[in-house]
């Protein structure tokens, strides 16, 4: 189904995603976990003054990523920027509390004029899970109940709850309240069909985090969200898909860039979960068919664009500056996509943007 | 390829076990597919996501056929009461994830492939691992009619090579080349860690892993 067959051409609201991941400096150093923060900070800064939709930020709790407070640094990011949406991709539910995520991103959303949001998601990494004392076992049963209780905070009204993985609430207040009265708040899904089933059971949007493989996959699990939602009576309408990518001003140098970089990230990760090493063909052949959006403005702007028609998504947010990455070749990056990608793609789906 | 003959039952219903049910719905096997909980809860993501497989409990699944595929998280394999595959030829495509299963003495044993782990457990069927090392989303962008040039490979490794070459020929009706590489104890080659875990290679690149 294309965004024009859906009957009326309504605004793709276009991100950038980030896990804080360390870049390189001019010496071509590493920064420090600080100095990658600052970056992010001055990287939405100019995705702000550019006219990007959304930045969002994820949380990790390990060496090579220096995020593990998205809120924190969305804080110091909403100080500085006027239209950006503010958000997490993803808050790890599971390991954390809806009372506290709901207080935090609420005090987000003062600072920022009513810009937070939350995706939700039960963490394909799940470092967190030890580091703050729950059980793989209970990974289940953690975040449905949370995720339940986080629909209930989210009313911002007395919430009246009984569960087992926390403390119930007996008509609490949660403060502080927004503006707005809702704080924008989604859940991200890496293909398991309960987590979709889940979003629709609460009317929550969907973020389809498609990290490999050919997005088409996804088609029936939008489907079924669809499906879900009717049979739910909640709203489905909101469908957002969230995939890395790199972009500079030519394929060959974007290439050159990105897969050393990805190599290293990629190995690092594999070398925890029994990967072997990722060979260049397979980073090639991902390029070119399936979910590594990396190329030239054109290259990055015709792929996502087809995705965005393949599946009738409303929201694409880009994964940039995977693994060590010079600092500079990411803010250029950040300029591509807002000046050259995001309008080209408005171009080739006839989106105007209103 | 079809053969309306043909039916599977698959135990495990999330990203694995929907890849594989569309997969083999595809070879137009008959599919049985079993949740870990009610056959009501996964009901309406099958029809949407595997239409066509017949969706019911664990018992029921596999009473409809002698081929069986593990396809739950590793750690929960002793679930299946051990009883209803008895004589059955079972597919262990399950590896130790331990982000999913949580740390398991049992199953990092280091001695001992996980498979000959499963087929200790299931002892009166016959074990035999394969569909395991591949990612699922792989599996479903990978599979080729037979002799295509993009065909990929999957490697089998079983202690009855009779058993082994019965699984190959599942393999291939799904859409890979297949590779019998040796007993469930070479198995562990294709475990996490080991070199062929995630390859995604034709067969030719996958035999030379083993050489």
């Amino acid at each position: 189904m294309s965004v024009k067959e859906t009957g009326s051409v309504r605004k793709i609201i276009f991100g950038l995603d980030s896990f804080g991941d360390i870049p390189v400096d001019e010496s071509g150093e590493l920064m420090t976990h600080a100095g990658a923060i600052r970056q992010v900070v001055e990287e939405a800064i100019l995705a702000d003054k550019l006219g990007v939709d959304v930045i969002a930020l994820g949380e990790h709790h390990r060496y090579d990523f220096s995020i593990s407070s998205p809120e924190t640094v969305l804080a110091g990011i909403a100080t500085k920027t006027k239209n950006i949406k503010l958000a997490s991709g993803v808050t790890v539910l599971s390991s954390d509390d809806p009372v506290r995520v709901f207080e935090r991103f609420a005090t987000l959303d003062a600072l920022s004029n009513g810009r937070a949001q939350i995706i939700l998601g039960r963490g394909s990494f799940t470092e967190s899970f030890p580091l703050f004392g729950y059980n793989m076992e209970d990974y289940e049963i953690l975040f449905e109940e949370k995720v339940q209780l986080m629909a209930e905070v989210l009313k911002e009204k007395p919430v009246t709850w009984t569960g087992a993985t926390r403390a119930p609430l007996a008509g609490t207040e949660i403060y502080p309240r927004t503006e707005s009265g809702r704080i924008h708040t989604s859940i991200g899904v890496g293909g398991s069909p309960q987590s979709v089933i889940r979003a629709a059971k609460y009317g929550f949007p969907l973020m389809l985090a498609v990290i490999g493989g050919s997005p088409e996959r996804f088609v029936p699990y939008i489907e079924l969200y669809k499906q879900a939602g009717e049979q739910f009576g909640t709203e489905t309408n909101e469908i957002g898909i969230h995939s890395p990518g790199f972009i500079a001003d030519t394929d060959e140098e974007a290439v050159k860039i990105a897969w050393p970089a990805h190599k290293i990230n990629f190995d690092r990760i594999g070398s925890t979960r029994g990967w072997p090493p990722i060979k260049r063909e397979h980073f090639d052949e991902e390029v070119a068919k399936y979910s590594l959006y990396i190329g030239s403005p054109e290259t990055v702007a015709q792929k996502m664009a087809k995705t965005i028609r393949t599946l009738g998504v409303n929201r694409f947010d880009l994964v940039y500056g995977g693994g060590p990455m010079p600092a500079k070749a990411r803010l250029r990056m950040i300029e591509l996509y807002a000046t050259k990608v995001i309008p080209r793609i408005r171009e080739l789906l006839d989106d105007n943007g209103e | 390829m079809a053969n309306n003959s043909k039916s599977i039952a698959i135990l495990g219903a999330g990203k694995l076990g929907v890849t594989l049910a569309q997969l083999a719905l595809t070879a137009g096997y008959t599919v049985y597919i079993s949740g870990s909980g009610t056959p009501e809860k996964i009901r309406l993501s099958m029809k949407v996501l595997a239409p066509g497989a017949i969706v019911t409990s664990s018992e029921n699944a596999v009473r409809h056929t002698n081929l069986v595929i593990l396809a739950m998280p590793l750690g929960k394999y002793k679930t299946i009461p051990k009883d209803i595959l008895a004589g059955k030829l079972v597919i262990d495509s399950m590896n130790y994830w331990w982000e999913v299963d949580g740390e398991r003495e049992d199953l990092r044993n280091l001695e001992t492939s996980t498979s000959e782990t499963v087929q200790s457990y299931f002892s009166s069927s016959r074990v035999v691992k394969a569909l395991s090392h591949m990612g699922y989303h792989h599996l479903s962008d990978g599979a080729a009619t037979k002799g295509s040039s993009e065909r990929k490979a999957i490697a089998i490794a079983g202690d009855n090579l009779a058993d082994s070459k019965n699984i190959a020929i599942i393999v291939d009706d799904l859409g890979f080349d297949p590779l019998i590489i040796g007993d469930l104890a070479t198995g562990k080659q294709l475990q996490p860690g080991y070199i062929a875990f995630g390859a995604n290679v034709d067969r030719e690149t996958l035999k030379s892993y083993f050489l």
